[in-house]
């Protein structure tokens, strides 16, 4: 009973942060139809940028305050969503109207771009570094089930950052042009949506997710590096399949049953050590029995 | 017997080859060991992008797993070898152990070859990274391959002549293939896959065989990579060594195999030359991939083919 409790803490933890990257790969995929390989490396950015803010941030107010995190926060995801908008549209705009593999390879090239630049020396260099704390860190028992309080911080944020991107996506203007244009770009462009407006919104939007999301997984890890955003970018890349890619619920509810799937089975004994090939396994099972995935809708290619 | 195109190559690849070990072999134009190593990374480098040309290039399909196959073959040619004669006395068994390695290879094309069925574009190419990893990890847990630390004293039986042979063989059957009668299907299936289906193309029979056929030669390929660099570790073939791969059928033009063998030729030998930018050399790769899509898509190696030619 206690190592199931614990299980789901651990797992409602790592399936938060899953869901909040999977949401910018979603509705990237949702719009331009491609995966944005760069999307993880963004993930690294905003870590990145929050490790290098810290100390000026902590000098105004503090160390470990909560205002100093919030801006810290903040902060970072602004950086990275003009990041995020300038690769779209350095990398990705020349590219519209291309076919998908030449998107989706040049999507690769621009990660792996970010992913060398990142490890030269001179810029963040490849050793891992200690993530600074952010805010003061409690630990709590019930029983033998141990938690500290990012470990309830995590989720907290995750559902406040999806009830405000509900609200964007559903209430206002733009979140209605971002609907219009990944249902029909064509058509909500013969609407007079600014369908380039809208895509620079979209991946702005997705990399202040990725990064924070990318904090929060720098503060549950034991250090920072430029290749930190590889794998958890494939988990949630996985978790957008699984929900049904496109689909924003499904983003979420694909990565909260991955990371508790794989916080499961990565705590079965003989299974642990083959916990990074756990996601793609479920990637494989669900592409071949429901490639629409949990929340999507069966398409009908029409010739 | 032979169409023109595939012959050429036959001719082509046999002076190449010869040549080549002639080369190795004459004390006056005797190579010394490091030209000889490149020449021979060079070689499998060949028949690593010939391979996957036929699933990413001539049929269409989007791998990104192709050193998972590697890996595989690598690994069971090596594992056999050392079974045989752990101090590399049996060079006889260098063929039937290479052999081994493609078939199971081919075996786990046709794994993968499965689901592709069902696939399309960006999902195919994001499956096969994922069985590429899950490859790795099988390697990285299992103790009879030397698990995490990789597999050492593996015998050195990669030769020039061996490399260059099995170059020739790849690119031989991989183009005649193409330009057989059957082979028409694997390019109807690149072409317009919808239209292919209905013209009675089996296009799902048409990619599974791609992807044994393609995984065939990367896992011969991985054997001849094992006896010669005589130690395998797992992360040796990760996601970079399929983008490695991935990008010498780019830049030589996907489905063209002049091209992709030029392509793979040139970024085997391009690191050794700049060994001296080597904190810059893998931001510069980077760049080279995005400029390459943004200003030559075909590839840099597209020429003017004649007309029903696919090499």
């Amino acid at each position: 009973m206690d190592w199931l409790l614990q299980q789901s803490i651990n797992g409602l933890g790592l399936g938060s942060i899953y869901a909040l990257i999977a949401l910018g790969y979603t509705m990237v995929y949702g719009i331009l139809r491609f995966i944005n390989f760069a999307h993880s490396d963004v993930l690294m950015l905003g870590a990145f940028s929050a490790f290098y803010l810290e100390p000026q941030v902590s000098r105004l107010f503090g160390r470990e305050s909560v205002v100093g995190a919030i801006m810290i926060v903040i902060l970072a995801a602004g950086i990275c969503a003009v990041l995020g908008m300038l690769i779209e549209f350095l990398a990705y705009r020349p590219l519209r109207n291309r076919p998908r593999l030449t998107v989706l390879i040049t999507a690769i090239g621009v990660s792996l771009f970010i992913e060398f630049t990142a490890q030269h020396e001179k810029v963040f260099s490849a050793k891992t570094q200690f993530f600074p704390r952010l805010l003061p860190e409690h630990s709590f028992q019930m029983g033998n089930v141990f938690f500290n309080s990012t470990d309830l911080l995590v989720p907290v944020v995750t559902l406040l950052l999806l009830a405000a991107m509900w609200f964007i996506v559903q209430k206002t203007r733009i979140g209605t042009a971002m609907r219009a244009v990944s249902y029909n770009q064509q058509a909500a462009s013969l609407m007079g949506v600014n369908v380039n407006r809208i895509i620079s919104f979209t991946f702005g939007l997705g990399s202040a997710l990725a990064a924070i999301a990318g904090i929060l997984y720098a503060m549950k890890a034991p250090g920072i590096e430029p290749l930190m955003g590889v794998q958890p970018g494939l988990r949630a890349f996985i978790a957008a399949v699984l929900g049904g890619i496109g689909n924003l619920p499904g983003a979420v509810v694909g990565g909260l049953v991955l990371g508790i799937l794989e916080t499961f089975l990565g705590g079965i004994p003989w299974l642990s050590s083959y916990r990074d090939g756990i996601a793609f396994a479920i990637l494989i099972l669900i592409l071949l029995f429901k490639p629409a995935g949990l929340l999507g809708k069966a398409t009908v290619e029409k010739v | 017997m032979f169409t023109t195109g595939a012959k050429r190559w036959l001719l082509l690849g046999i002076a190449l080859a010869v040549g080549a070990s002639f080369m190795a072999h004459s004390p006056g134009f005797g190579m010394n060991r490091y030209y000889l190593g490149v020449t021979i990374d060079a070689g499998i480098a060949i028949i690593l992008a010939v391979s996957l040309n036929l699933i990413n290039g001539h049929t269409g399909q989007f791998s990104l797993g192709h050193a998972g196959f590697m890996a595989v073959g690598g690994y069971t040619a090596a594992k056999l070898s050392l079974m045989v004669s752990p101090a590399g006395e049996a060079a006889w068994f260098f063929p039937i152990a290479l052999l081994a390695g493609g078939l199971l290879a081919a075996l786990a094309g046709l794994l993968v070859g499965i689901p592709s069925l069902r696939l399309r574009g960006d999902y195919l190419a994001i499956v096969t990274l994922g069985f590429g990893e899950i490859i790795r990890v099988v390697v990285q847990n299992m103790e009879a391959v030397g698990a995490a630390s990789g597999l050492k004293g593996i015998p050195k039986y990669t030769t020039l002549g061996w490399t260059f042979a099995l170059a020739v063989v790849t690119i031989y059957f991989i183009t005649t293939l193409v330009n057989s009668t059957y082979g028409r299907g694997f390019i109807a299936v690149h072409d317009d896959e919808v239209a292919a289906e209905s013209m009675g193309v089996p296009t799902t029979r048409y990619k599974v065989t791609a992807f044994v056929i393609g995984a065939f030669f990367a896992g011969i390929a991985g054997g001849l990579y094992a006896h010669h660099k005589q130690f395998l570790s797992p992360t040796g073939f990760d996601f970079l060594k399929s983008i490695d791969i991935v990008v010498m059928v780019i830049l030589g033009g996907m489905g063209r195999t002049a091209g992709v063998i030029a392509a793979a030729v040139i970024l085997t030998l391009l690191p050794e030359f700049l060994r001296a930018f080597s904190d810059y050399r893998m931001i510069i790769y980077a760049l080279l991939i995005i400029l390459l899509m943004m200003l030559r898509p075909q590839g840099l190696f597209t020429f003017k083919l004649k007309k029903g030619s696919q090499a």
